[in-house]
């Protein structure tokens, strides 16, 4: 684990196991005197309250990073979320002739794991989930597209992520669903917030 | 209430912003100069984070429905008395002109802005579309009653003129070459034509790095200064992306980021490393 400091009032956790990234998140987040923390691929930022000095918190964030699940009462059971999903994304057949397998061999295997919300980021509720299956995992688009439909179920690199609105996006589409991803008077707003579980259901 | 005739380049609605929420994906956003809006409202009696307008290089020009007691801090626009409180009667019209110095100016209100909050914040988010969308000619704009206190009869003074942006080293530093953060320190900058709410990006020699693998996305906040592969850095502002792949080399003080709000495309900036 290293502590790399953010600026005046934050810093940055890199931790050396990145699957205990969201529930190191979630405790670091209870802790007093931090603002919030924040979540990436392997760090946590985390932001110290106005009138704590971050350097005051490093020994307390340092003892939680290094036992995430061993805070009682800090993290609560990750929530799991089914998303349903129609399967009918426009880069499945490419992402076919790519893997090799059928267009219904895709769709099993994504279907097939349970998904970490590892961190949002790129629009309000857009959650990179990790735990994709490895046949699955192929580069962005080498042109992204100007327009991806709010919906859209899709894959990049290590990650699956539903895009919460119509935006620019290169990522490969499977499928779509109609599920409502970000809501102003819901706490916290995205429905996919780390550290949440994510399975997807055909319809 | 007040009816825009013109919105000028850019104007928006900005108040102390929504932080707290990067985990879901949400910026800070609020005010890109915190302390001008904050001046702006204390010359009115407001609170200092009340919803005020963002004016970016002048030409906001409005109509007063209901007298009002307004106060304009930031760049200074010819059109409206600076930093300090004004009654406009009901009928009054004003018309900002580009501002003399700066970038943004700050209109507060007394009362402040009665635009619908989401997740707490009146804040435009121009990246993420959250809050109510950029001023267009003919809105209407209610003005509410949550005032702090009598407006002021003092006048106020932000600086504005140019100076030297203290930054700290970044949580990347090791990612870039030894020299890297004393070019930050030594070489001239200036301002890129593509800056925004988003970032600033600046034109200077390009930063070599010691890494040239993708670093995994990490969260990051405004004021980063976030360097992609062309080597030219971007001080990231209020509704940057809340996570990014690009390694920080260096983070602005807090205080200097209302500075860095103030420049203004081609302007020269100059960097002072703290350690």
């Amino acid at each position: 684990m290293r502590l790399l400091p953010y600026g005046e009032h934050a810093v940055l956790v890199e931790l050396d196991d990145v699957t205990v990234v969201p529930q190191v998140a979630a405790s670091l987040g209870s802790l007093d005197g931090v603002a919030e923390a924040v979540p990436g691929a392997r760090t946590v930022l985390v932001r110290a309250a106005a009138g704590t000095e971050i350097h005051r918190l490093h020994p307390r964030i340092r003892e939680r990073a290094a036992r995430p699940g061993e805070v009682v009462g800090a993290v609560h059971p990750p929530r799991l979320v089914e998303i349903p999903v129609t399967y009918d994304g426009a880069d499945l057949n490419e992402l076919a002739a790519r893997t090799g397998l059928s267009p219904r061999e895709i769709v099993e295997r994504h279907c097939a794991t349970t998904y970490t919300v590892a961190f949002c980021g790129f629009a309000p509720g857009f959650a990179y989930l990790s735990g994709l299956d490895p046949v699955l995992q192929v580069p962005r688009r080498a042109q992204p597209r100007t327009s991806v439909p709010a919906g859209s179920v899709a894959v990049a690199g290590p990650y699956s992520a539903v895009y919460p609105r119509s935006s620019p996006g290169g990522w490969h589409l499977l499928g779509r669903s109609g599920i409502t991803l970000f809501d102003l008077h819901h706490d916290p707003p995205a429905l996919l917030a780390p550290p949440a579980l994510v399975r997807f259901v055909p319809t | 209430m007040i009816e825009i005739i013109a919105p000028g380049p850019l104007a928006t609605v900005q108040d102390g912003g929504r932080p707290g929420y990067a985990a879901s994906g949400v910026a800070r956003s609020g005010a890109f100069d915190r302390a001008a809006l904050a001046l702006a409202n204390r010359l009115v009696g407001n609170e200092a984070a009340a919803a005020g307008i963002e004016i970016t290089f002048g030409g906001l020009a409005w109509r007063v429905r209901d007298a009002v007691t307004v106060a304009l801090t930031g760049a200074p626009c010819p059109g409206l008395d600076w930093a300090r409180a004004v009654s406009l009667p009901a009928g009054a019209t004003v018309v900002l002109g580009p501002p003399t110095q700066g970038l943004r100016s700050y209109l507060a209100l007394r009362g402040g802005l009665d635009v619908e909050p989401a997740l707490g914040s009146r804040s435009t988010d121009t990246l993420g579309g959250l809050g109510p969308r950029p001023l267009r000619t003919g809105d209407l704009l209610g003005v509410a009653a949550r005032t702090a206190g009598a407006p002021s009869d003092a006048v106020g003074a932000v600086e504005v003129r140019p100076r030297p942006l203290r930054l700290v080293p970044g949580p990347r530093r090791d990612w870039f070459a030894p020299d890297a953060l004393r070019m930050l320190h030594t070489a001239r900058w200036s301002v890129a034509a593509d800056c925004d709410r988003i970032g600033i990006r600046l034109d200077g020699p390009a930063l070599a790095r010691a890494r040239t693998d993708e670093l995994p996305s990490e969260a990051t906040l405004p004021g980063a200064v976030q360097v992609p592969h062309g080597g030219r850095p971007i001080i990231l502002g209020p509704d940057a992306p809340v996570t990014g792949g690009y390694p920080v080399v260096a983070v602005l003080c807090e205080a200097d980021l209302d500075a860095a709000a103030q420049l203004r495309p081609g302007q020269a900036v100059r960097f002072d490393l703290l350690r």
